[in-house]
């Protein structure tokens, strides 16, 4: 469940763009952020960085764009860093600026015979075609999760289905790549970034570039479209999620960290984002440290503080309902769970989980629903974000029925949303994991078939035939999961764990565990007994203790004004891209007239 | 680094003499009875924790491994915990851990073995020193023996 922990494991990577040093050892990278090839909206902000491998002299030193120096187009002096962290490396930083014309910048850096060149693609946007724009993020959702929804929620005879998840029809679709700049496999962190800056970053970081600074919040910014949004426009802000307000996902909306980990400090962020409506679990980081559960490492309560400020706050179902129901309220606070809130298999039917503590968690759809009744009360528009983070939190420890409850349960989601849509046709809807699992549907299993070997009740081919599951309730769910002949859904890339071949009907999965400290994960012997279980040895280092996230493309599905961007290929920062121009942040680049800012940039000729 | 036997016969001792004259029996405590409630807003101790403030409680569970070698504190969890989530942050253990105060520092057992602890019962919120670890419910001078 706490996926974090073996992401916490990565090194800091550093990359070393557009060097070219042959023949010089150091142990430190160079490097010029923004990262070449870096697209950048006109008019957003952006730390610029220059890291030397080795201590420069200042007046040597050359930094130029377009030929041009670095300081006259960025319009202030870059501040020079002789020793950065005390080590014996030179850094120039210049914070919060912008480029506004679109074009290709070309940035260079030299001193003595160090070297680096980058090359930066600034671009803007067509003017604003949609009034609202809602981005559904299903966290690790594989195509297996959307295939296995769709068969237990909707049915499936004679091959064809006998409905379709609420995102099956949208008009278009895409395959997004979601690789990082350190990795070729990327965590909800370092993907969210990409989607709601338009920046590649590196796993656990969020709304930075990760620099070699030694300071989880002094690595180079990039600005978020929360912050777009509060700075250039009057619209509302919504962050909803199942999982910690502050876990990666609706993290990325308004973080600026090395590391996710910082979950205290991103409580803190979320409250100086302004957004309007934040929805979830997670408020142990909001309660100060004198409060037993709290997660805090102060006293300061920031439920109070958003209280001082304006929100209702909500910390159940009826409470939510109640502070939507009433016409005045425009900003929202609902916390729902100290944690990650429970998912739909357990609140809905087995009960399991914290749903006996927690017992009056809303649904997200209700969730959605109440957030899209909020923002919408903003003339303005709004941008909302909603998470499905329970079905990668399922997905990593093989969980794969509460993975894919939790897909019909975003479908129901997005159903809202749609049905909002429907009134005016202004608004921009997005459907997409940020990175996918190794999970596959192979067949079924039928414990009717003869033996007692579970492997030998797989059916394959013409043997899978169709499972039985009961015919789905109004909410869309099957109210039974552990039917005699179900999916065969397996993942591919796991530790060592004993397959039951069963849904886990007491709490959720735990497939592998670490007996010794420094030991590796092994299967989980609480397993081991249960009729039919077997050990299935892994493919993954033993230093993993669940599933892992996969290169995999994931599947986004969007419509309404603007979703005629998504198509073919798309890499990940070109979602935000999207969300960009259909907003048309920067309609007006061309012109001065959007030029206001303090640190804004003179034109620079886009020609070489 | 196991605990020694002679150390430990030595550390047990130390709190029979302390409390001789008042020879009262340690209250034996359960960590699935330490909260009355949890919600949103926090937890609640219990009223027999609140009441055992101050006084010599047994408690079993299983000891994480430590934030840190030279530390003089583990965290006591009620199901094992491996791997300590982290390693140098609080962030991500369970709610209802215990931090334990060893009378002597460094007498870590490394494998997350079951333990029971005894020693004097502590709640409130404290933040450590050393490492910032912050805590609600603590047992100091505490004397650990392997179950």
């Amino acid at each position: 469940m706490k996926k974090i922990h073996s992401f916490a494991r990565f090194a800091a990577t550093s990359l070393a763009l557009g060097l070219t040093l042959a023949g010089h050892s150091s142990v430190f990278a160079q490097a010029i952020f923004p990262i070449d090839r870096a697209a950048i909206l006109a008019g957003s902000k952006f730390d610029f960085k220059v890291e030397f491998d080795r201590v420069v002299d200042a007046a040597k030193t050359r930094i130029s764009i377009n030929g041009i120096d670095a300081a006259k187009v960025l319009g202030a002096e870059p501040q020079f860093i002789f020793n950065e962290d005390g080590k014996k490396v030179s850094s120039f930083v210049l914070p919060g600026v912008m480029l506004d014309k679109p074009g290709s910048y070309d940035v260079v850096a030299v001193s003595g015979n160090a070297r680096m060149q980058v090359t930066w693609e600034v671009y803007a946007t067509g003017p604003r075609k949609a009034k609202n724009v809602i981005l559904f993020i299903g966290d690790g959702m594989t195509v297996a999760n959307r295939t296995a929804a769709r068969i237990l929620s909707k049915g499936i005879k004679e091959g064809k289905y006998l409905g379709r998840l609420s995102f099956d029809d949208m008009s278009n679709m895409a395959l997004v790549g979601t690789s990082g700049v350190d990795s070729i496999i990327t965590d909800s962190a370092n993907s969210m970034s990409a989607y709601t800056t338009g920046h590649k970053t590196s796993v656990n970081a969020l709304g930075v570039y990760v620099s070699r600074a030694k300071d989880n919040l002094a690595h180079p910014k990039v600005e978020t479209i929360t912050e777009l949004i509060k700075r250039k426009t009057n619209m509302a802000v919504g962050i909803v999620s199942d999982a910690e307000v502050e876990d990666a996902t609706p993290a990325g909306m308004v973080a600026h960290t090395r590391r996710r980990a910082d979950k205290d400090i991103i409580a803190e962020q979320l409250f100086f984002s302004r957004a309007d409506v934040i929805m979830g679990g997670g408020s142990a980081y909001f309660l100060p440290q004198t409060t037993p559960g709290s997660k805090r490492k102060d006293t300061n309560n920031l439920i109070d503080l958003f209280k001082l400020d304006d929100y209702a706050f909500a910390s159940t179902d009826k409470e939510m309902k109640q502070a939507a129901a009433n016409p005045k309220t425009r900003k929202l606070l609902g916390l729902f769970h100290p944690e990650n809130m429970d998912g739909a298999l357990d609140r809905h039917f087995l009960k399991k989980g914290t749903v006996p503590q927690f017992p009056e968690q809303p649904d997200l759809a209700d969730m959605t629903r109440t957030a899209i009744e909020v923002l919408s009360r903003n003339p303005n528009g709004f941008v909302l974000m909603v998470e499905a983070g329970l079905i990668d939190k399922f997905n990593h420890p093989l969980d794969w029925e509460r993975s894919v409850y939790d897909t019909i349960m975003l479908s129901n989601a997005v159903q809202v949303a749609k049905d909002f849509a429907a009134k005016n046709n202004d608004t921009f809807i997005m459907v997409t994991p940020d990175h996918t699992h190794g999970a596959s549907i192979v067949g079924t299993i039928d414990d009717n078939k003869p033996g007692t070997e579970m492997r030998n009740k797989v059916g394959v081919y013409a043997d899978a035939g169709y499972p039985n599951y009961p015919k789905a309730n109004k909410d869309g769910y099957p109210e039974k999961v552990d039917v005699s002949k179900r999916l065969a859904f397996f993942y591919g890339n796991t530790p060592d764990y004993y397959e039951t071949f069963q849904p886990k009907m007491n709490d959720p999965f735990v497939p592998a565990i670490k007996l010794t400290k420094d030991g590796p994960y092994v299967a989980n012997p609480a397993y081991k007994d249960v009729p039919g279980a077997v050990l299935r040895t892994g493919i993954l280092p033993q230093s993993a203790d669940t599933g892992t996230h996969t290169a995999d493309d994931g599947v986004l599905s969007a419509m309404g004004p603007g979703s005629e961007r998504i198509h073919g290929f798309m890499d990940n920062t070109e979602i935000f891209r999207a969300m960009a121009d259909s907003l048309g942040l920067a309609a007006n680049a061309n012109s001065t007239k959007m030029v206001k800012a303090s640190k804004v940039v003179k034109p620079v000729t886009a020609a070489k | 680094m196991t605990i020694e036997r002679r150390e430990f016969l030595l550390s047990a001792a130390i709190p029979l003499l302390t409390f001789a004259p008042f020879a009262k029996a340690a209250e034996s405590l359960k960590f699935a009875e330490l909260y009355k409630s949890r919600t949103v807003m926090g937890m609640a101790f219990a009223d027999r924790t609140l009441q055992l403030a101050g006084k010599p409680v047994d408690l079993a569970g299983y000891m994480a491994p430590p934030l840190k070698p030279e530390a003089n504190f583990f965290v006591l969890t009620r199901t094992p915990v491996s791997v300590c989530p982290f390693c140098d942050s609080d962030a991500d253990w369970p709610a209802d851990i215990v931090v334990v105060y060893v009378k002597k520092a460094g007498s870590f057992l490394q494998d997350g073995s079951a333990v029971s602890v005894s020693g004097v019962l502590q709640t409130g919120s404290k933040t450590d020193t050393d490492t910032g670890f912050v805590s609600q419910l603590r047992i100091i001078d505490a004397v650990v023996k392997r179950l």
